[in-house]
């Protein structure tokens, strides 16, 4: 890992052990839930080339089997978590072989078809309590131990999931795997006939991603103690292409900004209503007319080094 | 009363109305998103905001300025078409040397910017349309009950169709969009005006939205979210028609529109995901869509 890469890990880890003595926690856990989300949606996007845009499935579905498990079941936090990230895998791997049959905007628009058969599922299914969700999850006891009730438990065990997140991710764009992946995006063709099975890599990144953003998804469920159609519904899809879109797809640090911005956007604007969404609409146009690097992409430019 | 696999036939029929109604829908929406896609190359997210731009402009139409249903039909595709030749100057025709993706999230973000300023301005609890007085009650078949206005639905979307698949596939002017759609420098060679076919064109896959929405006014409720349900189902369309030809996106719209209408009946349950599953089923089959040509 490159001096600056490293330090920017350090950096990002001492903010966020000291974020909660500063700021709500609560909304602190929420930024660090959909910048690991917009981190894994990044992933496929900007490393795999892939524009998924019912990404929110595996988000949503994620966050109700895991509510689910720890409610129903009474499952440890952290299995329940496990459950959800299980599940958004196998889901990741049911529509991604059936999505990567087709490409491009043709890809786009199965996936978000796929994404809103789940959102009707979620919608009907018995156990997801239609459109009241899944509510008062208990936050129960890590590994039976440790009661997560407490705010401050609660934001440190969310802490190390989402930076382990975060260093996996990491860990799949720098390996040999990633530069094939990457070989994909710039040049499909080239890949095949160099005799990589590209097919094979595209599902592999995109059930790596539905894991992760599942990972997200589940987490974000026990912190909230909830899971309802929101995290389902086809918006919130849009809303992590915008956060990637905004800090910059294909960088690494990028969706971390991106989901930043726009959670503290929503949290703080949410007064204003409706023209949060022109708000975000306005963000997309801006960024893809004038900057669709995003902002790190940009200082990434000035600063001349890979982010 | 003969049974039908133990459904009443008035249920079976009026619900294969509903869904020849929302196949008629279905076809005007993914006509007017292939068509953009034909020459443009972008799959236009903001299609189902601009029905609905057509279906709350209808709506201002005659509660501010007093202009009735015939008049809004004429007049609404206009001025949604006039907006949409608007933003392809200003906005899309910026894009069109980058990868498809930025258009989607470009047009993707200005379905965002409409839908929230009329969620703003009219709530979401939508806005009743009075069916025009020259087509309320209906006709008695003998075996169902056919409300008129809806058999008007059905029976002006046809044409309109129809009247589209013959521009584009039997008329010069249909002549040089297909041209223009294989080789644009070619056809700029030849001295035709390519952008501005190409700006034309948007206008009138967005006006072929609007006039949906005029449509859809009166049968459903207008309001702002009605775009963006519909705008889902229309992409399945798509993806299950495959967006080659003009006539495979009618047939699927209206096919699918009926399919949904037979799921009501016999699996109300699967009624909404049915032409996902479809989809499923196709690209499984058939990855380049029921008419489309493999790229």
């Amino acid at each position: 890992m490159p001096m600056l890469h490293k330090a920017i890990f350090i950096g990002l880890l001492l903010l966020g052990l000291v974020a909660p003595f500063m700021l709500y926690p609560i909304f602190v856990m929420k930024v660090m839930c959909f910048a690991l989300f917009a981190c894994a949606f990044n992933l496929l996007l900007g490393f795999g080339g892939l524009l998924s845009f019912g990404h929110a499935a595996y988000f949503g579905s994620a966050s109700y089997i895991s509510a689910y498990a720890a409610k129903a079941w009474g499952f440890t936090p952290e299995l329940a978590i496990l459950c959800g990230t299980g599940a958004a895998a196998i889901l990741g791997l049911a529509i991604g072989s059936l999505a990567i049959r087709r490409q491009g905007i043709y890809f786009a628009m199965v996936t978000l078809a796929f994404a809103q058969m789940v959102f009707f599922f979620s919608l009907q299914a018995p156990f997801t309590g239609g459109e009241d969700g899944i509510q008062s999850v208990p936050r129960g006891y890590l590994l039976g131990l440790i009661s997560m009730a407490p705010d401050r438990n609660l934001y440190y065990f969310v802490l190390g999931v989402v930076f382990v997140g975060l260093l996996v991710i990491y860990r799949i764009i720098h390996s040999p795997f990633g530069q094939v992946l990457k070989g994909i995006r710039d040049n499909e063709p080239r890949m095949v006939s160099l005799g990589y099975r590209t097919n094979r890599y595209k599902l592999a990144v995109f059930v790596l991603s539905a894991a992760l953003a599942g990972l997200a998804g589940a987490t974000k469920a026990i912190v909230f103690q909830l899971a309802s159609l929101t995290d389902v519904y086809w918006t919130m899809s849009g809303e992590v292409v915008l956060m990637t879109l905004l800090g910059g797809m294909g960088t690494v640090f990028g969706p971390i900004l991106g989901a930043a911005v726009i959670v503290t956007m929503q949290n703080y604007l949410a007064t204003f209503g409706d023209w949060v969404t022109i708000g975000q609409g306005i963000i997309f146009v801006v960024a893809v007319m004038l900057f669709r690097e995003g902002i790190v992409g940009v200082i990434a430019r000035i600063i001349r080094r890979p982010l | 009363m003969f049974e039908l696999l133990g459904i009443p036939p008035q249920a079976l029929f009026g619900q294969l109305l509903l869904g020849l109604i929302n196949g008629s829908f279905y076809a005007i929406l993914s006509l007017g998103l292939a068509i953009i896609f034909g020459l443009l190359n972008i799959i236009n997210f903001t299609h189902g905001a601009q029905y609905m731009m057509g279906a709350f402009v209808a709506w201002m139409l005659l509660n501010y300025l007093g202009i009735p249903y015939w008049g809004a039909l004429i007049i609404v595709p206009i001025i949604v078409g006039a907006t949409g030749i608007v933003l392809e100057r200003l906005l899309i025709s910026r894009l069109y040397h980058l990868d498809h993706l930025y258009g989607l999230l470009l047009t993707f973000g200005l379905a965002l910017i409409i839908t929230g300023i009329f969620r703003n301005q009219y709530g979401i609890s939508g806005l009743p349309y009075a069916i025009p007085k020259q087509l309320a009650g209906g006709q008695n078949l003998g075996f169902m009950f056919l409300p008129n206005y809806r058999g008007w639905v059905v029976v002006v979307s046809l044409v309109v169709c129809l009247a589209t698949w013959f521009a584009i596939e039997k008329t010069r002017l249909g002549g040089y969009l297909r041209a223009a759609t294989e080789n644009p420098t070619m056809v700029g060679a030849f001295g035709i005006n390519v952008p501005r076919l190409i700006t034309l064109t948007y206008g009138f896959g967005v006006a072929l939205a609007a006039f949906a929405g005029v449509l859809a006014a009166p049968i459903y409720s207008v309001n702002p979210n009605m775009g963006a349900d519909v705008i889902i189902v229309v992409f399945a369309v798509v993806v299950i028609g495959g967006m080659g030809s003009i006539l495979g996106s009618i047939l699927t719209g209206f096919g699918l529109g009926l399919v949904e209408g037979l799921a009501r009946v016999f699996y109300p349950e699967g009624s909404a995901v049915v032409i996902f599953v479809i989809m499923a089923i196709v690209l499984l089959v058939k990855p380049a869509g029921l008419f489309g040509r493999e790229a």
